[in-house]
């Protein structure tokens, strides 16, 4: 008799046969019993950390690619770990206000968010470019020109300056700033404006943005989500850039401005 | 009209007599702080040992997760217990002289906790669950005492409460202390055993668990029975539900082993901790001994059975929303809960049977389902699993559905929810 077929049959020849097929090792070499059983019984919950995170990934993607059709929810994959594990940390502790984070790593060990920001750091995912505002060549140029130049009148210093060249960011703690949708970027600056994110002091990109007009911010943020990402996502060696502001998450007294 | 007047006005007088005459009759019953405690020496304040087990009672007590501000100092004070009155901070307990308990005797110390009144004479409000506190053994207090002693000082001002006129006229409190507040140290029942005493002890002094599992009336205080049967906590949308392990309790069919384990690990083969429940597990039960967790179970065994729920009032009103929400929730649930609802053992939670799902109001169904979350990350459960949350998917009128299912399908019987109530359930409780 052909006991994956009898297995198949019906649930209740499963609970008949359970006990021979386990002892034969039968579900292992009856691929649909998996199947059947979980149609009928318990369903097989993988023991994997992907599993395990089934809330962090309903909105920012298995592999942390984001969620383009959502315009908001940030790409992870590719982050420095160390920026993504200090994030959770300041949503746990109020220092960066977004109440469905807040909630959700409420009671989360240290060492489990550390656990959780490695596995969305060394996702490699392709970019899906998500929704941008349709704006004039002249403000996306005027977007460019800071991501790239900043502005001198206002002592703002350009993008490129500390998160890289290449905007992938830089180890450990800088984010790389392309591949995010337009409405995350410019929320994210506003935050930084009212002070519903904040790093550690001195907080150079709290005074950054501050320098940044509300049409700077629709600016940057446009050019910088309409933008291609390299290949190659992941963020600079650590010290490759020198930066002009003193920050506190970087540890090293900036060189002025 | 003054014959109307009259008639109340009597009536008021005598009220005001009968309470008078019950609250002096009353205070004979309170007890004093016993005499070789009232000056105590601050060399034993110092005892590692005392230290040691005042922490353990800090705790059971849950006490820094109040005393304690989002990303602050522990015990520096801070966080708010929003209240139907208004927004109540909890103050720095740490030993510092200006804005701490330094310059605080023990006796000082006993007075607030088990009399509610504050170093200058001030009734503090019930936020500081002084209505459970009272029952706090005096050896047991001088131990918190000595811990906090302990602690870093920290130099942090307390904020004054937020309350709506005339709820910040702390007078107030005089009619309500008459009225609710039954001052007292725990009296065991000789009738049980030593172990059911240690747990009725932690549950309704320390473990203060009445504060959420019980009803509270329009001035926000419990009812006298204290019976542990659930309800709503007032200003912050979350459902306590009853803790009644007998015929129709809210854990009816929860053993000892399941009560454990849930205050232990933060789940258990019966349900997940979530919500306010969440942070009670991981910043105070996990941390109990497993004699105390026992002596708890035993205790809430014991509550007796409850009345036979109501039959909903409305079950659906149509086949086209039982049917959408059979739909969502094959869809959407059955894969992690299945279909028969009984989730999966040790990680995700059965649906079928559980209180958190049939609570009267509906609240905690529609709240987990829009917010999601991990199950409590516990030493005993240090990366759980976690549920999506689906706010950003679902309209309200599909939440209703799945939920109204899911308080309808297999054993349960609890009554639907309505599109109309999801919106208001859309904000994440943040502090």
């Amino acid at each position: 008799m052909n006991l994956c077929a009898k297995l198949k049959e019906s649930p209740n020849a499963i609970s008949r046969w359970l006990s021979i097929a386990v002892i034969l090792g039968l579900p292992a070499m009856c691929p649909a019993f998996a199947v059947d059983a979980a149609a009928s019984a318990a369903v097989p919950i993988p023991d994997t950390l992907q599993q395990r995170i089934a809330a962090c990934t309903a909105c920012h993607g298995v592999h942390g690619e984001g969620s383009a059709d959502s315009h908001f929810f940030p790409r992870l994959a590719g982050k420095p770990v160390n920026y993504l594990a200090r994030q959770l940390q300041y949503f746990q502790r109020g220092q960066r206000r977004y109440a469905p984070m807040q909630y959700m790593v409420q009671s989360l060990s240290p060492a489990y968010m550390r656990v959780i920001a490695e596995y969305f750091s060394i996702q490699r995912v392709p970019y899906q470019q998500s929704l941008v505002p349709t704006l004039s060549a002249a403000v996306l140029q005027r977007g460019e020109q800071i991501v790239t130049q900043g502005n001198p009148a206002t002592k703002l210093p350009a993008c490129q300056s500390c998160h890289g060249r290449q905007l992938t960011g830089m180890e450990p703690n800088i984010p790389g700033l392309v591949g995010l949708p337009y409405d995350y970027l410019s929320s994210q600056l506003g935050s930084w404006r009212t002070g519903t994110r904040s790093s550690a002091a001195p907080d150079c990109m709290a005074q950054i943005a501050n320098r940044l007009s509300p049409d700077d911010i629709t600016a940057v943020s446009a050019w910088l989500a309409s933008q291609q990402p390299p290949a190659d996502t992941r963020a600079q060696l650590a010290g490759s850039v020198t930066p002009p502001l003193a920050c506190g998450v970087l540890a090293v007294k900036g060189s002025g401005a | 009209m003054m014959k109307w007047l009259r008639r109340v006005m009597t009536v008021f007088v005598l009220s005001i007599a009968v309470l008078a005459g019950w609250f002096f009759f009353r205070r004979d019953h309170a007890e004093p702080l016993p005499v070789a405690m009232r000056t105590v020496d601050a060399a034993m304040l110092k005892d590692p040992v005392l230290i040691a087990r005042g922490e353990y009672l800090a705790k059971a007590g849950d006490c820094s997760v109040c005393h304690t501000e989002q990303g602050g100092q522990p015990y520096a004070g801070g966080r708010s217990v929003a209240t139907p009155f208004g927004d109540i901070p909890a103050p720095n307990i740490t030993p510092d002289n200006d804005t701490g308990l330094g310059n605080w005797s023990f006796e000082d110390f006993w007075r607030a906790l088990h009399s509610g009144i504050g170093r200058d004479g001030a009734l503090l409000y019930p936020a500081f669950s002084y209505t459970a506190f009272t029952k706090v053994h005096p050896d047991d207090a001088l131990a918190i005492f000595a811990y906090l002693r302990s602690l870093p000082p920290i130099h942090q001002t307390s904020k004054p409460p937020n309350l709506r006129f005339p709820y910040g006229i702390r007078n107030t409190l005089i009619g309500w202390r008459l009225l609710y507040f039954h001052e007292g140290q725990y009296r065991p029942d000789t009738r049980q055993s030593a172990q059911w005493n240690r747990g009725a002890y932690l549950v309704q002094g320390l473990g203060h668990c009445s504060e959420c599992h019980d009803t509270r009336n329009a001035l926000g205080a419990l009812s006298g029975q204290r019976s542990l049967s659930g309800g709503e906590i007032p200003a912050q949308n979350w459902y306590a539900p009853d803790l009644g392990t007998r015929q129709n309790g809210g854990l009816a069919g929860w053993s000892s082993k399941d009560i454990v384990d849930l205050l232990k690990t933060g789940q258990s083969a019966k349900g997940v901790a979530f919500g306010p429940m969440a942070e009670v597990v991981t910043k105070s039960t996990q941390y109990l001994a497993e004699d105390d967790l026992q002596a708890i179970a035993i205790y809430l065994q014991s509550l007796p059975a409850r009345a036979i729920a109501v039959a909903p009032e409305e079950a659906f009103n149509s086949k086209a929303l039982a049917d959408q929400g059979e739909k969502i929730y094959a869809q959407q649930c059955a894969s992690c809960h299945g279909q028969d609802g009984n989730g999966v053992d040790g990680i995700y939670p059965p649906l079928n049977g559980n209180v958190s799902v049939t609570e009267p109001v509906g609240m905690n169904a529609t709240r987990v389902v829009l917010l999601g979350g991990f199950s409590p990350g516990t030493v005993a459960n240090p990366r759980p699993y976690s549920m999506p949350p689906f706010a950003q998917q679902l309209s309200d009128a599909d939440v209703a559905a799945v939920v109204s299912y899911v308080r309808q399908a297999w054993s349960n019987h609890a009554p639907v929810v309505q599109e109309r109530d999801i919106s208001k359930y859309r904000t994440t409780p943040v502090d």
